[in-house]
């Protein structure tokens, strides 16, 4: 399997000397395509540093991040919004739609930064939403749809620049269950019929079964990387304490 | 592409309204701060302004206007000695007591010149002509302050000086900047309202030939009359602007207040559309981690300023230019001439476009956890 996400040795510091805070120490990671992983931790443990780093949000203190075989650590600022653009997907918590855009006009807008205007435009989003069963809610504006629905836009809107690895950031925790199942179901079909790599960061146990593989990240470190892999006859691995957390939900 | 700048400014009208209630707030001060500082530098030299004559000779280091020292009118037969001189006139701008028709005294402006000449003589007539005030005492009077000098008809009569006036025309938007009216005459009965000696004047006005250049004009009367000061009108009318605007406390106080409500207009301004870019800085945040660019951004947010700043401006504008329109209608004036309001609308826009791009800095030093957390 090809590798989307090479991460290797990398380091993230904030500040320096003795205030310094070092969110991330010498993580090794890789993401293949067509794998959903699930990245595990408590609040503080560096997740959300690991995914803005690995999204080009956020610059390494050292070490290696390569997106597609791009390495991105080192990479001039003016350079990140393409690398971005091109290759990665965003879906967050808080859906982070534009409240004053249409379900449709959200969509557009990742078109609109790849250079598709228009009619073309038009055309793609509206395939995009019917794909995420909004067929019928083009022209609804954010403050109109469930929950459930704004995440679709959302992930309609990820999709929309045929990124090839996606990062979702809770993408469930402000759902109910049935539309957290919906979110996931096509989180998986993306990863396993399209091909495309998504990394999921997330505290709700519901969703470990979609995973093909768990990770761990607690106080800057990887627990138990790819030590199992779901598909090819492998197993899924989940960390005791999350399936203990499971249990006790 | 969905106008994200034009839908954002639109969509919340509250915070919409917010906005442009800051900058609307904010043009209309500057602009009636400014208007009355424009007023009141006009009101200071109006006379002199539209005196129509080309240089006025003073007596030497005479400060302002109101000042004059009196001089031999035989410095005018020397003045025309130049070849460049088409014309010159004795004048007078002076205060003098005024007595009203009910005996009460006031103190008025007393502007004297020749008719024939046509220079410092009334202007803005609306009632009366202006041959009338060849009569013996006759007076024009500026209507803004009528009730204040007791009059309102033509054919009244009052004292000047002790001497009887009698109002024979009222001018319209001749303002003062001091408590005292202006009040047009002719040189001669200007001469005995003042009780000026006959052989002395304070001013002489003088028109030059066509063609003459009036700098060279001014040297060769400065060396053929002593103990006089030669200026353009133009340069005598900026001396009087500024002894009044700067030379005095009272032009210093509408200054002040000027600048104050310029500063104040663009602290407003300024912090009103940094608030209203801050307000979406999540979304801003979002767009540059789904791969905008700054320059993408920058379009965005400075689109945003821009309209904000033109609704704003047109509004607030709108308003002043009425409340500029009304107060012309009274003694105190708020004028807005072109060159303001367009300075206004460039220094508008300026401060919105400057206050978000200084919020810029704050999209571009996003935490990515706000991007990440709901």
């Amino acid at each position: 399997m090809n590798k989307a996400i090479e991460v290797k040795d990398l380091v993230k510091t904030y500040g320096s000397g003795e205030t310094a805070v070092h969110a991330l120490k010498k993580v090794d990671l890789n993401v293949f395509e067509g794998e959903l992983l699930l990245l595990l931790g408590a609040s503080g443990s560096g997740k959300t540093t690991l995914i803005s780093i690995i999204g080009g949000i956020l610059s390494a203190t050292s070490g290696s991040c390569k997106i597609r075989g791009t390495e991105i650590v080192g990479l001039p600022q003016s350079k990140l919004p393409k690398v971005r653009l091109d290759n990665i997907g965003f879906i967050f918590q808080g859906f982070n739609l534009f409240p004053a855009l249409t379900a449709q006009e959200n969509v557009e807008i990742t078109l609109d930064l790849k250079g598709i205007k228009g009619r073309k435009a038009k055309r793609k989003s509206t395939e995009l939403l019917e794909r995420v069963g909004l067929g019928d809610k083009l022209k609804s504006h954010p403050s109109d749809l469930s929950g459930g629905q704004k995440q679709r836009v959302a992930i309609a809107r990820a999709l929309a620049g045929e990124p090839h690895i996606i990062l979702a950031d809770e993408p469930t925790a402000a759902l109910d269950s049935e539309s957290g199942k919906l979110i996931m179901d096509l989180l998986q079909e993306l990863a396993h019929e399209q091909k495309r790599s998504i990394v999921v960061v997330t505290h709700d146990n519901r969703i470990f079964d979609y995973a093909d593989r768990i990770v761990e990240i607690e106080d800057g470190r990887i627990q138990d990387a790819e030590t199992e892999k779901h598909g090819d006859g492998e197993s899924l691995h989940i960390p005791t304490e999350m399936i203990e957390q499971g249990a006790n939900a | 592409m969905p106008s994200l700048a034009l839908k954002n400014l639109f969509y919340d009208k509250v915070r919409l309204a917010v906005t442009l209630v800051g900058i609307i707030f904010s043009v209309v001060l500057s602009s009636v701060q400014l208007g009355l500082f424009v007023g009141f530098q006009r009101a200071t030299s109006d006379i002199l302004f539209y005196s129509n004559a080309d240089l006025w000779i003073t007596s030497e280091n005479v400060t302002h206007a109101e000042d004059g020292v009196p001089f031999s009118e035989k410095k005018l037969y020397k003045v025309l000695g130049s070849p460049d001189v088409e014309r010159v006139e004795k004048q007078i701008v002076q205060f003098a007591n005024w007595k009203k028709p009910n005996g009460a005294d006031t103190g008025i402006l007393l502007v004297g010149g020749n008719l024939d000449g046509g220079m410092g003589v009334p202007f803005k007539i609306v009632r009366g002509n202006i041959e009338d005030l060849n009569k013996p005492d006759a007076v024009m009077v500026e209507e803004l302050y009528a009730d204040k000098l007791g009059v309102s008809e033509i054919g009244e009569t009052v004292e000047i000086g002790g001497f009887r006036a009698e109002v024979v025309g009222f001018t319209r938007g001749v303002r003062s900047f001091t408590t005292s009216p202006p009040v047009f005459t002719t040189f001669k009965n200007a001469q005995n309202f003042f009780g000026l000696p006959e052989d002395q004047t304070l001013y002489l006005v003088v028109r030059a030939k066509e063609g003459a250049e009036l700098q060279a004009l001014k040297t060769d009367l400065k060396n053929r009359v002593s103990n006089v000061d030669v200026y353009t009108r133009m340069e005598w009318t900026n001396k009087q602007r500024n002894y009044w605007m700067f030379g005095t406390g009272a032009g210093i106080t509408v200054l002040i207040a000027a600048a104050l409500g310029l500063l104040v207009g663009v602290v407003v301004v300024a912090q009103t559309i940094y608030a209203a870019t801050v307000d979406h800085i999540k979304e801003y945040g979002t767009l540059k981690a789904m791969g905008a660019t700054n320059f993408y951004l920058y379009k965005v947010i400075i689109t945003q300023a821009f309209l904000s700043g033109l609704i704003g401006y047109a509004i607030g504008m709108s308003i002043a230019l009425v409340v500029s329109y009304i107060s012309q209608q009274g003694t105190t004036a708020i004028i807005l001439p072109w060159q303001l309001v367009l300075a206004l609308f460039g220094l508008t826009m300026i401060m919105c476009i400057g206050a978000s791009v200084v919020s810029i800095n704050k999209v571009t030093r996003i935490d990515p956890a706000m991007v990440f957390k709901g």
